[in-house]
């Protein structure tokens, strides 16, 4: 094993007295998964971090280093977005290690994913994957520490024992602080995985109890805390582009005359177009390097341009939206068929169908992305927010035409993610644009503006049920298309239909109790850029599925709470590939199945915890919805109250989760309450429309989101308690948003009597 | 040339007078506590003091708050212990914190003015400040908990 010269960002973060334990020791190896027993090799398939590129690491020399003062610092490989990553995976490694808290520091990794293991910071996966490696990190670095001490008291190690940052011989009352052990315990061997003892979980610290506060807290309420667009370099200059507005567009003449007299404009840079499917790459324009961001700004605002709209130039959505609605109403590819669903459609004593249309949704992170980037030496160094560093770091070596070797990405705070940062089309603008200006810092700023413009949005969706009830009200055949662009279209020009993992959110999983299933994926055409939106595909298929729920218990008569709890059916297992689905969030089918009894647990969990069926005033309503997503179940019951004029207000939402077990219960908390006021916001006032190609959203007076006034007042949320901590984990990023839409539309019902099909609610319920 | 007092200092600046505020504070002096979110008024993430009173620093032309006391996070308290610091931080109000900084500088002008706020002043005064992580309700517990530390609630 070498130094990477990539681990040295970490090192250098560190006190000169710290040691890095077990440097040197060979244990980078420790990292390859180790064989499941009892499968052959063909079934050795890999799942969650294992199968996730460059894999899990579990090395403390990597990850813990321990000052001779006692401060441990802790290495965080996870971009922080509000997640709480960074509090969240260093208090595991520090209860393993039996460290106090307060003398625990955070450093964050840069991109290096051969180092550090996988980096992609997406898919509600950072505590789902990472919890048992944190773990062994801890532990492996605790025992390293009982065995330094036992080697310096000269007693058997199993006398010795660790105890909030101190070993402790009690035999004798000898105790050593970490401080003072650790350049002995770092000139030890890691231990091998397979011998690292984890603790008793009936000991932890800070597992499960939530009481270790942000470690960004004061940094972040005093204005220290740094995200990619506050960063500075010196003789740094500051850019912004004017990118095509229709996707595939491209430049086709400009006029810098009146940009170059703007003062503090210092140069005018054109950038190549992509072609379609333009993947992550920048998408080209003209770029406006001033000495200010102001000066950028109205730079550009002083060019004139002409471009090429290109192929999507008739990009409209209402005309889109028809032709969504179009392939809905005839069949489409079957991913699903269980039973014969035209047979029982037409012997059913009822059959009911609607049609739902979700738009584009847009992810408006508060910082939009920024990026610095400067290049010197043959090497490009970029800081920026980016949720997948170690792409980033690819994709600007690429661009650059330099070894990825040569480049670093600092990953900085994210001011909000949500799925835009998995994309670094903007690090590579920096990059480039730093390229032109002879490897000068440069610091790219997208406006608001150009946040809108150019996005990669949740997809859009038509989503067509039928139903086909029996004698009492409830389905015997079930007919679901889904209509909607693909993500997947960014790589593939021809990709049309849904992909599997697309197909995995909330469709073809959806354990319901039905004997005759058909569930069928139309073709769909993207004309934008769609990409990952936190939930993705699950709000489309969430809204649709669990609104139809809602309008078949109003068709049967029955209360919507005990129609969807029938609906499920009884608690049972269910194979993830009889579903089939294939994909299973990348889980194995083994561990990870569809618990029908899941399902249910969090409905009645939500359900008696709101009050489910409560006497409400004239007006109000409250409604409710549940969904598996990220191998996470969550139901949710809003109260709704709508004014005689049509005005709604959403004065409670109660949220149910179970993720498994709860690592940091308070982060999960406030992740439901981040996901109801998100899914409040898409419900009632979100949407990014199409007109020409362009989107008609300029800035958040076009692109509403939800604000305190119209937040819900109060936000209740049930924590379902797992077993134990043998249980696998589930995401806790995303679960929370699916279900929040059709409940709060199955409230508006049960307030109004009108069904909402296309959201967002907007003005539909006005006098 | 402007000459401008922000928490306490005196700070001269060469840009023209119509630059807003906001991008003085973050690329010519280097104060980058303020935010940029829309450039228009309309998510209060560069929220700042003049003379006590929360304004929008994206659209605050520099020559308007030259003369006038502006205070920014960096400076709201010299330790980070306002009321409403201390109570963002006991409460863990902050996601992602990008917004954050907005919300505590319009959350302290709002203590300022109103000391023990009902629910529908604290709608009016902070309904100006996006967050996209969904915050709201904490943003509300915190500013009862800041207002009760003041003595302002009752």
């Amino acid at each position: 094993m070498s130094r990477s010269p990539r681990t040295e960002p970490v090192i250098t973060n560190l006190s000169r007295r710290s040691f890095l334990m077990g440097l040197g020791a060979g244990s980078l190896v420790l990292a390859v998964g180790l064989p499941i027993p009892g499968r052959t090799e063909e079934e050795q398939k890999k799942y969650a971090g294992e199968a996730m590129p460059h894999g899990l690491r579990d090395d403390p020399a990597i990850f813990v280093a321990i000052a001779a003062d006692g401060t441990v610092t802790v290495v965080c490989h996870r971009s922080e977005m509000g997640q709480g990553v960074r509090t969240s995976l260093p208090m595991v490694v520090a209860d393993e290690l039996e460290a106090d808290w307060p003398r625990v520091k955070v450093t964050q990794a840069p991109g290096n994913e051969p180092v550090y293991g996988n980096q992609d910071t997406d898919g509600s996966r950072s505590m789902r994957h990472h919890f048992m490696s944190m773990r062994r990190i801890g532990a492996a670095a605790r025992r390293m520490l009982e065995e330094a001490a036992a080697a310096q008291w000269n007693v058997p190690a199993a006398e010795v024992e660790a105890v909030n940052h101190e070993v402790i011989h009690r035999a004798s009352d000898r105790r050593l602080g970490y401080g003072e052990l650790a350049g002995a315990a770092a000139a030890l061997p890691v231990p091998a995985r397979e011998t690292v003892k984890l603790k008793d979980p009936a000991k932890f610290r800070y597992i499960g109890r939530g009481e270790a506060g942000l470690v960004d807290n004061l940094d972040i309420t005093t204005g220290k805390a740094r995200f990619g667009i506050d960063v500075r370099l010196d003789g740094m200059v500051y850019a912004v582009v004017a990118r095509p507005p229709v996707y595939g567009g491209k430049l086709k003449s400009y006029d810098d005359t009146g940009a170059l007299k703007v003062p503090g404009v210092l140069k005018v840079i054109t950038l190549e177009s992509a072609p379609i499917p333009s993947e992550f790459n920048p998408l080209g324009g003209v770029a406006v390097i001033a000495s200010n961001t102001w000066a950028a700004i109205r730079g550009r605002d002083a060019l004139k341009i002409a471009w090429e709209d290109g192929p999507n130039a008739s990009y409209s959505s209402d005309t889109y939206r028809a032709t969504l609605e179009a392939a809905a109403r005839q069949p489409g590819k079957v991913v699903r068929s269980v039973g014969d669903v035209d047979a029982a459609m037409a012997t059913a004593t009822k059959r009911v169908a609607a049609e739902y249309y979700i738009p584009h949704q847009a992810h408006v992170s508060m910082e939009p992305p920024a990026a610095v980037a400067r290049i010197a030496d043959g090497r490009c160094e970029v800081w920026a927010g980016v949720q997948a560093p170690q792409t980033t770091r690819e994709k600007v070596a690429r661009h650059l035409g330099l070894g990825v070797e040569n480049v670093t990405v600092n990953v900085t705070l994210l001011g909000g993610g949500f799925g835009r940062k998995s994309k670094p089309d903007f690090a590579v603008e920096a990059a480039l644009l730093s390229r032109a200006m002879d490897g000068r810092a440069v610091k790219l700023t997208f406006t608001r503006e150009d946040d809108l413009a150019n996005g990669y949005l949740n997809t859009v969706a038509v989503q067509r049920l039928e139903a086909g009830l029996d004698e009492h009200g409830m389905p015997v055949a079930w007919l679901h298309r889904s209509v909607a662009p693909t993500i997947t279209a960014l790589f593939g020009p021809d990709s049309r239909h849904e992909s599997p993992f697309e197909l995995g959110m909330g469709f073809v999983d959806t354990p319901f109790a039905v004997p005759n299933i058909r569930l069928e994926n139309p073709e769909a055409i993207a004309h934008t850029r769609v990409g990952w939106f936190r939930s993705v595909f699950n709000v489309p298929h969430a809204f649709a599925i669990q609104s139809f729920v809602g309008e078949l218990a109003a068709a049967a008569g029955r209360d919507p709470k005990d129609y969807l709890l029938e609906l499920i059916g009884p608690p049972r297992r269910i194979d993830p590939n009889s579903l089939p689905d294939g994909w299973n969030y990348g889980e194995d089918p083994a561990i990870y199945q569809v618990d029908a009894g899941r399902l249910r647990r969090v409905v009645q969990t939500v359900a008696e915890g709101a009050g489910w069926g409560r006497t409400l005033p004239k007006g109000s309503g409250l409604g409710i919805a549940a969904h598996r997503s990220f191998v996470t179940y969550t139901a949710v019951v809003v109260e709704v109250a709508v004014s005689d004029a049509g005005e709604i207000s959403v004065p409670r939402v109660d949220i149910a989760v179970d993720c498994g077990p709860q690592i940091n219960p308070e982060r999960i908390r406030s992740q439901m309450e981040g996901a109801v006021i998100q899914g409040v916001s898409l419900a009632t006032v979100s949407a990014a429309t199409f007109k020409d190609g362009r989107v008609e959203q300029r800035n958040f007076d076009g692109y509403q989101v939800t604000r305190i006034d119209k937040a819900p007042r109060e936000i209740h949320v049930h924590l379902v308690p797992a077993d134990s901590y043998d249980q696998p984990l589930g995401g806790v990023g995303e679960p929370g948003l699916p279900p929040v839409a059709p409940a709060l539309c199955n409230a508006v019902f049960a307030a109004t009597g009108k069904r909402i099909r296309a959201l967002p609610i907007g003005d539909q319920l006005l006098a | 040339m402007a000459t401008l007092q922000i928490n306490g200092q005196t700070h001269e600046a060469d840009v023209p007078d119509d630059m807003p505020l906001l991008w003085v504070l973050r690329d010519v002096i280097g104060m980058t506590g303020t935010k940029f979110g829309c450039g228009m008024a309309l998510c209060g993430a560069c929220t700042v003091h003049l003379d006590g009173t929360a304004v929008r620093a994206c659209v605050t032309p520099v020559s308007f708050a030259a003369g006038r006391k502006i205070t920014t996070i960096e400076g709201l308290s010299p330790d980070g212990t306002h009321p409403v610091q201390v109570a963002w931080r006991d409460l863990n109000v902050a996601q992602c914190g990008y917004c954050q900084t907005g919300q505590i500088m319009q959350a302290a002008s709002l203590l300022g003015q109103t000391p023990n706020p009902t629910d529908e002043d604290i709608d009016n005064a902070m309904s100006g400040n996006l967050c996209r992580c969904g915050t709201y309700t904490r943003i509300r517990a915190a500013i009862r908990q800041a207002a009760a530390a003041t003595g302002g609630a009752s």
